[in-house]
């Protein structure tokens, strides 16, 4: 009995004479021997383990014995599993390797500007882009304050690195869009057409862009539209230039959204408060709808549809240069429809689709005269309409590499008649490209791609390489280069005539870069594009024009050193000549100024809730044509340089359910004069100064949005 | 018979170790749930201490979904402690990890929605300008939830005041409002009474030093 009960002891005992304690030691650093602390060491299976110390080391005693597995993980570095023999006391010296994660990943920068809320890596945000005083909302007028584009105010349009505000080109989804901008009148700058809400990404590149895109001899601006939102909403504004309504429904199962929003809007209330150049004989006056449904066709398909019509016209006049004493009239009257249809979705086997179909029309009609004065009244009837289908596939290589293949069509429908005289053509344009981006290392990625179009209207062809490097120098800064051929159809009111044109081409080299941190962003650039075959109209239409642009820009970036604000400066350096259209030589175009600067200033008041915000701009002055001069002296007057501060303050409150957010904005506070340049009458003896229609513009407005707060979205909606 | 006898205390040695293991679980547990009763546990080495011993207690015994959960409540913390943010989503994936673990455990839970919401409300301070409206609508539909399951979870109204706390008054935010949900906590924390020592309990002193901060 005594021996049953001894044993009876040794066997209870088993697992308690195996308690032997072992200690287990040691230190974690990474990979360029830095401790690591708070790194959780474990034996699996068991509670034993330890947290590292701030000097990497750490020390825990255990019974496991064996051959156990250790694991080692600290977020942000890969977890480390090891067999050891336990049993003994050991020491361990480990190292940790970082996981890769987007922040730490290089991106291809050189030339583009990206805000997206979805990467993380972006110098900004699509809200940085709408709470920019001085842009309206206007999504060209806030990109004007980054580096590379230029400050023209006379005509629409992005005017990026010497080149002219046609040699930009905005993509939707992919798609490229025929009339970004509304109708406007000679010498004053239209809006954007699309407004900064409808979009969740926006990239702005100033120059050797990805092979996806085509036809911009400078610049592409890319607009990402958004997904569905986070839940319905109703939103109600009414400003001094008319009202807004909109609703944006998702349904119960989150998988569908739909909504529309209005405006309409009339000037002739603020002209009577603010008076103009010229004289409103119609004060601009129109509306906006929109329509969009997208549903989530399953975990990882989305469509998307996207409706929008506008109607607009106005009337203004205005003293004639040519015949003093008489007056000249304008009036336009214009139509459009904007339609998208984007479908996205994984076909297996690493592929994913983006298919899409665009169509447009424009139509405008125009009346101008010099009133009780022969020659007779010039009407213009004008239609662009832009039919289009696009599908590009996407294949993930490797770890991070991604190789993209696409094509699209598009067909082009131009027509203008001038009183009785016709000039219609059509357009069959076909593309296709490739494009890979490599990442050799996380740290270091190429972009390699090529693009082929061949256009109907001059029946030719042309194959555009392009290529990106990238390297990522640490945590924060990287530099990047880029080199690209570009290649773009002559200007529609020149192939209207004639067809017997080439294509014009310009090549981009770039080198960038970029030190992104938690609050700042330094970025800086240099550039030299070379234009080849530039259309020339002297003697007769042709391709013979050159030109060339190099510059230097700067990009400075702080959201920390002043409480509650966030700024930026952008400084562009630009030195460009070309030779194109009527020019007798290469010279210094006249929409580039060689200098250029903005400051963009936001600040935050908790207390009172207010947002101010402020934008200054400079340009030294531009070149203007005075046909006093001789042709040895072509274009060397230069307008007076360009200073204007604009401003906006944001009131943001709750009315009983609803947010409300109340938005002043005012441009060229200051008073400043504007002169972008000089019209000189055909005997040249007089001239009138090209500047706004006004000294300066404000807006008021109140919005109320129920469900969601988008008040944000509608600060400096005007 | 020695056969027997030899089988009988195998199996006896086996449940004796057994019960040492379940021993082991409810005195570690009591011990590292204990701790977060302490203000001192709440430093970010601290923190990131604890959330290190419950990770490995939960990983060691695979089928409880507390460890997981208070493994993902110290890594929410962890998150909202850290001065770097860069490092908050992956501290942030790192909780919403643990927790996914104790649901697939426990199934829908008010505390497992709790830890939900706060992990998107650590997310929102990355960039609070264009985060705020996403995670924070995100972080009130846990919190809906959470209600939903359990009305007197007195967790869900200290984390709805909270938010109240921190949201800019302008976007919705009361100082006011907030109080009133402390209160409402406090009453439920009074009324809360945990099977054990290990039932998810923690705020009451946290609601107390919230309500202290409103003047």
């Amino acid at each position: 009995m005594l021996k049953l009960f001894s044993t009876l002891i040794i066997f209870i005992s088993i697992p308690l004479l195996l308690q032997a304690q072992s200690v287990i030691s040691g230190r974690v650093t990474d990979a360029k021997k830095r401790p690591l602390a708070g790194v959780n060491i474990s034996i699996k299976g068991s509670y034993d383990g330890a947290t590292s110390a701030k000097d990497g080391t750490f020390s825990f005693s255990s019974t496991a014995n064996g051959e156990r597995i250790i694991t080692v993980s600290l977020s942000g570095y890969q977890t480390l599993e090891i067999k050891a023999e336990l049993g003994t006391a050991q020491q361990f010296n480990l190292v940790l390797k970082e996981t890769v994660n987007e922040l730490k990943m290089v991106t291809i920068s050189a030339g583009s500007f990206e805000a997206s809320d979805e990467k993380k890596n972006t110098v900004l945000k699509p809200l940085d882009i709408v709470t920019t005083a001085g842009a309206n909302a206007d999504i060209v007028s806030a990109l004007k304050t980054l580096p590379g584009a230029q400050q023209v105010g006379e005509k629409e349009g992005l005017f990026v690195r010497g080149g002219t505000g046609y040699e930009t080109q905005t993509f939707i989804d992919g798609m490229m869009v025929r009339n970004a901008f509304f109708s406007g009148m000679p010498d004053f700058a239209a809006r954007g057409r699309f407004s900064p809400f409808l979009f969740k990404g926006t990239t702005f590149s100033s120059g050797g862009y990805s092979a996806q895109y085509g036809q911009g001899l400078s610049s592409a601006l890319v607009l990402e539209s958004t997904d569905l939102p986070e839940r319905s909403s109703y939103s109600l504004g009414i400003g001094s230039v008319g009202p807004s309504v909109g609703v944006d429904i998702l349904t119960k199962d989150k998988k569908k959204a739909y909504g529309f929003e209005a405006d309409y809007f009339n000037l002739s209330p603020y002209y009577k408060i603010m008076k103009q150049k010229q004289e409103p004989t119609i004060a601009p006056q129109g509306t906006n709808g929109s329509a969009n449904y997208r549903l989530k066709t399953s975990k990882t398909g989305m469509l998307k549809v996207f409706v929008t019509g506008s109607y607009q016209r106005f009337g203004f006049e205005g003293e004639s240069l040519e015949y003093p004493g008489f007056k000249e009239a304008f009036e336009l009257e214009s139509y459009n429809i904007y339609t998208n249809i984007n479908y996205k979705e994984n076909l297996g086997k690493g592929w994913r689709m983006n298919l899409g179909t665009s169509y447009s029309t424009n139509r405008d009609r125009i009346f101008m005269d010099t009133i009780n004065k022969v020659p007779a009244p010039t009407r213009i009837k004008a239609r662009q309409d832009l039919s289009q289908v696009r599908l590009m596939l996407t294949k993930g290589l490797g770890r991070f590499s991604v190789l993209r293949i696409g094509s699209e069509y598009q067909y082009g429908d131009e027509r203008s008649r001038f009183n009785t005289f016709d000039a219609n053509y059509v357009d069959s344009y076909a593309a296709g490209f490739a494009e890979a981006d490599v990442y050799f290392t996380p740290r270091f990625v190429g972009r390699f791609g090529t693009r082929y179009e061949y256009t109907s209207v001059i029946s030719r062809s042309n194959i555009a390489p392009r290529a990106s490097l990238a390297y990522k120098l640490d945590d924060k800064s990287q530099v990047a280069f880029a080199y690209g051929e570009f290649y773009q159809k002559p200007e529609q009111q020149y192939l209207r005539f004639t067809h017997d044109l080439g294509f014009m081409r310009a090549t981009h080299y770039i080198a960038s870069y970029q030190r992104l941190a938690q609050f700042h962003t330094l970025r800086a650039e240099v550039f030299y594009k070379k234009y080849h075959d530039l259309l020339k109209t002297t003697p007769d239409y042709n391709n013979n024009g050159t030109g060339y642009a190099k510059g230097v820009e700067l990009f400075w970036r702080d959201r920390k050193s002043i409480k509650n604000a966030d700024y930026w400066i952008s400084y562009s350096f630009l030195d460009t000549k070309r030779d194109y259209l009527n020019y007798p030589y290469e010279v210094q175009p006249d929409f580039a100024a060689k200098h250029t600067a903005t400051l963009v200033y936001k600040h935050y008041i908790p207390s009172t809730q207010l947002n101010l915000g402020a934008t200054y701009s400079f340009a030294t002055g531009r070149p203007y044509y005075n046909p006093n001069r001789p042709e040895s002296e072509f274009l060397k007057d230069r307008t007076r340089n360009l200073n204007t501060l604009s401003v906006n303050v944001n009131y943001l409150t709750s009315i009983g359910k609803a947010f409300t957010v109340f938005v002043f904005t005012m441009t060229n506070v200051l008073g400043n004069d504007q002169e972008y340049g000089f019209r000189y009458s055909s005997d040249k003896l007089r001239r009138n100064m090209v500047g706004p229609m006004a000294p300066r513009f404000f807006y008021l407005g109140m919005f109320m949005s129920f469900g969601i707060d988008r008040r944000q979205e509608q600060i400096d909606r005007q | 018979m020695k056969q027997i006898l030899f089988s009988l205390l195998m199996v006896s040695g086996i449940t004796f170790a057994a019960r040492a293991q379940s021993e082991q679980y409810q005195q570690a547990m009591t011990q590292q749930v204990g701790l977060l009763d302490s203000a001192s546990t709440f430093t970010p080495a601290g923190i990131q201490q604890a959330a290190n011993t419950f990770e490995r207690i939960a990983e060691a015994e695979k089928t409880q979904w507390l460890p997981y959960y208070y493994a993902a409540y110290c890594r929410v913390n962890e998150a909202f402690f850290t001065q770097d943010k860069g490092k908050v989503d992956e501290i942030a994936d790192k909780a919403l990890v643990n927790i996914e673990k104790a649901a697939a455990l426990k199934g829908k839970d008010s505390e497992i929605s709790c830890i939900l919401s706060m992990i998107a409300s650590a997310r929102i301070g990355v960039d609070p300008m264009t985060r705020g409206m996403k995670y924070g609508m995100e972080s009130g539909q846990h919190l809906e939830e959470a209600k939903r399951m359990n009305p007197e979870n007195p967790r869900v109204y200290m984390l709805e005041g909270q938010s109240l706390l921190y949201t800019p008054e302008a976007f919705g935010g009361s100082k006011t409002k907030a109080k009133e949900k402390f209160e409402e906590s406090l009453k439920k924390f009074a009324a809360e009474k945990p099977a054990d020592k290990i039932t998810p309990h923690w705020g009451e002193a946290y609601t107390k030093m919230l309500i202290s901060q409103i003047k």
